[in-house]
């Protein structure tokens, strides 16, 4: 009997592999239905025509779960609770499904959805292998993305287009907020952990350009795998390496893995510093302020900035029971709302390329970001924040997690389109 | 890009090596004794060593009970859920193909996993390492912390113990006669459905001891089991079906190989341990301490 057991198992494993993607697969058709919203304004026998259906297109289980998410889910409604669930005359549905951070699965989902589901509007889509692969996607179908999860810069970049519009933060904003602020400082010898996917090399790309432009040094890298559990090994590489600063070009589960484990060794203690380049309140939230403290970040978004992130955020926390938004969430509340605007004015959401435009041409404004505006490239254009963790004793009550060092200006906050390559504004 | 090839850089990865085949050692071995009595393919294991770690916190959260405590009592806890599981459905499989008490476990384990998902989210809760062993030491090539030490300590008292019991007790050979033929150990007047009850009880406690010592090391999440699962699977491969020494030395010699492909290739290192398994299979296919029949 002993014998024919590994092959038992091998044959096992494949079924059970083959198993778990179909039970992601329902589970994923199942959060499309369940996300429906109680809107009840729509016309009866309207038709799918007579509808906007917005899809929020995420991460429900992976990493990336807590910073986008039901969350996302959650923002996008309360935008469109906020027009009375109908624009110019059309009821406007939420649908949501989960991308397990696959760029296959994204697709196939954003596939069916503009085919067959008369989705017009995909938001969110954290991990920028997949939002690369949605955007491409959106402008063979003529649809509208509004990326809010993703940061690779080259959505506004190499792989512009004139249907996506980038909206809450990017690599190369992060670069010049937080890299640039840690350069000042005096961090002028840099080593790398990165995410092995485009949103980690993007990062690790933009952040060493800071870094060399301003005389500094980039001694060495690791790349790990999406869902590192023990980032030892890396970590002692980074030590061994001797540079002043550990940029840590990852996001979510992995930078908080990282930090944690970085304390272990002595990283912090013996003289290194930690660059968290892409922290968020939520990965703050699940650290702890007594392992976070002292961290420098950026965000375009933070729940206590001023009365109307503050108001958004209380609406939003009353829904999402009692967690503060992320930018990432913040943000599809805002580019919905912008999109929203922009159908309403057209009264149609069928021509992606003329909503986009559209939207581009009007100004925005809103209680989370404030005043900004869209670049012909795509790039949402509004101010960043640098800010740093506080102390435990800082801090008065829950998520009472940054205190600010320095406003990035808007002009400044992200790349000129000019100086990037995207060949959408070269005609 | 590596920092060279040093024998520093060596002598650091075969230590955190040793530390990551601590946890493939003792997952293993729980996998390993199911196996071998149970012929049960446990896909919940992963699960149980989550919960583990999710009890040990939840016991500091809503109890104010630390870590050494949780080391006890986590284990106990999620062996007497294992032991439930166990009389409730899984006993009502074992004379079913095993792939159907694969399926189950492996639902069990979706279900679980979703519905700590739904309560915790994905970031997961954090853990502190107890004070009486914080800090680290100098050992000249590295600083090694000394809760990492801990853990490899007593990952090898407790695998070495668990391999003493069933191979050297009393206890231990009514376990690999009931292996090999239930009906007549029965005969004998030994209880077999409470002795398999037990021993399930048993691997799966192992599960959850390692899920408190993951704890403080890595944030406590939903997800924490489901992607060393799959990895432990492959070292059960490797040393050989339901060989309770073979689960041993293959756990801590494949966490070694790992550390090592963090050096030289560090892309690399979640797939080597797969190659490594087809290699095995394809030279000795009851695996490398497997006895083929």
């Amino acid at each position: 009997m002993l014998t024919n057991l590994p092959r038992q198992i091998a044959l096992t494993l494949c079924a059970a592999a083959l198993c778990s993607a179909a039970c992601k697969k329902t589970e994923g058709q199942e959060g499309k239905g369940g996300a429906t919203p109680g809107s009840g304004a729509a016309p009866a026998g309207g038709g799918g025509s007579n509808k906007v259906v917005i899809g929020v297109l995420t991460d429900m289980s992976g990493p990336y779960a807590d910073l986008a998410g039901k969350g996302s889910v959650i923002a996008a409604q309360l935008a469109v609770d906020e027009v009375g669930g109908t624009v110019a005359g059309m009821a406007i549905e939420v649908t949501s499904a989960d991308h397990q951070n696959k760029p296959e699965v994204g697709s196939n989902v954003a596939r069916e959805w503009y085919d067959t589901k008369n989705v017009d509007v995909i938001v969110d889509v954290p991990t920028s292998s997949v939002a690369l692969a949605v955007s491409g996607l959106t402008k063979d179908k003529n649809k509208v993305f509004l990326a809010s999860g993703p940061g690779s810069s080259d959505l506004t970049g190499k792989a512009c287009s004139p249907n996506t519009v980038h909206w809450t933060y990017d690599t190369w904003a992060l670069a010049n907020a937080t890299g640039r602020e840690i350069v000042k400082a005096g961090g002028d010898t840099w080593f790398f952990l990165a995410a092995d996917y485009a949103f980690g090399a993007s990062l690790e790309k933009e952040v060493t350009k800071v870094v060399e432009a301003s005389g500094g040094k980039v001694l060495g890298d690791v790349k790990h795998p999406l869902k590192t559990a023990d980032f030892s090994s890396f970590l002692l590489q980074a030590q061994s390496s001797k540079a002043k600063i550990v940029g840590l070009a990852n996001a979510g589960a992995d930078t908080v893995n990282a930090i944690k484990q970085a304390a272990e060794f002595g990283i912090v203690s013996k003289g290194q510093k930690l660059a968290g380049l892409l922290v968020f309140i939520s990965d703050v939230n699940a650290l702890g302020l007594q392992a976070a403290q002292g961290l420098i970040l950026s965000e375009s978004f933070y729940w206590d900035r001023d009365d109307g992130t503050r108001e958004f955020a209380k609406k939003f926390a009353d829904k999402a029971g009692g967690a503060m938004p992320t930018m990432v969430q913040a943000g599809v509340y805002s580019s919905v709302k912008h999109y929203l605007k922009a159908v309403a004015e057209l009264k149609s959401a069928k021509d992606g390329k003329a909503v986009v435009a559209k939207m581009e041409a009007t100004p925005t404004d809103d209680v989370a970001f404030g005043k900004g505006t869209i670049d012909g490239n795509g790039r949402k254009r509004h101010a960043m924040y640098v800010y740093e963790v506080k102390t435990p004793a800082e801090s008065k009550a829950k998520w009472d997690y940054y205190k600010l060092i320095r406003e990035v200006p808007a002009d400044q906050a992200f790349n000129a389109p000019g100086n990037t390559e995207c060949t959408l504004l070269k005609k | 890009m590596p920092t060279g090839f040093s024998t520093q850089a060596l002598l650091q990865q075969l230590v955190l090596g040793l530390y990551n085949g601590s946890f493939y050692a003792l997952l293993s071995l729980g996998l390993a004794i199911i196996f071998g009595l149970l012929n049960v393919i446990n896909f919940a294991h992963g699960a149980f060593y989550m919960l583990g770690a999710f009890v040990s916190w939840g016991l500091l959260h809503y109890a104010g009970l630390g870590y050494w405590s949780s080391l006890v009592l986590a284990p106990l806890i999620v062996g007497a859920f294992g032991v439930l599981l166990e009389r409730t459905m899984l006993q009502r499989l074992y004379r079913l193909d095993p792939l159907y008490s694969l399926l189950l476990t492996f639902g069990l384990a979706l279900i679980l996993q979703g519905l700590f998902q739904l309560k915790f989210g994905s970031s997961g809760e954090g853990y502190e390492v107890p004070a009486a062993l914080q800090g680290g030491k100098d050992l000249g090539f590295m600083t090694l912390p000394i809760y990492r030490a801990w853990v490899m300590g007593i990952s090898l008292v407790v695998c070495l113990a668990t391999w003493y019991v069933t191979e050297r007790t009393k206890l231990g050979s009514y376990l690999r006669a009931a292996t090999e033929n239930p009906g007549l150990v029965q005969a004998f007047g030994v209880n077999v459905p409470r002795m398999v009850t037990v021993t399930y009880g048993l691997g799966v406690a192992l599960a959850a001891f390692a899920g408190v010592l993951a704890a403080p090391i890595q944030q406590v999440s939903p997800d924490m089991g489901s992607d060393l699962i799959i990895v432990v699977f492959a070292v059960v491969v490797i040393g050989g079906m339901g060989s309770i020494m073979g689960s041993i030395v293959s756990g801590f010699a494949l966490g070694l190989i790992e550390g090592l492909t963090k050096v030289f290739y560090p892309a690399a290192y979640t797939t080597v341990v797969f190659a490594l398994m087809a290699l095995v299979l394809l030279v000795r296919p009851a695996g490398l301490f497997g006895k083929a029949q």
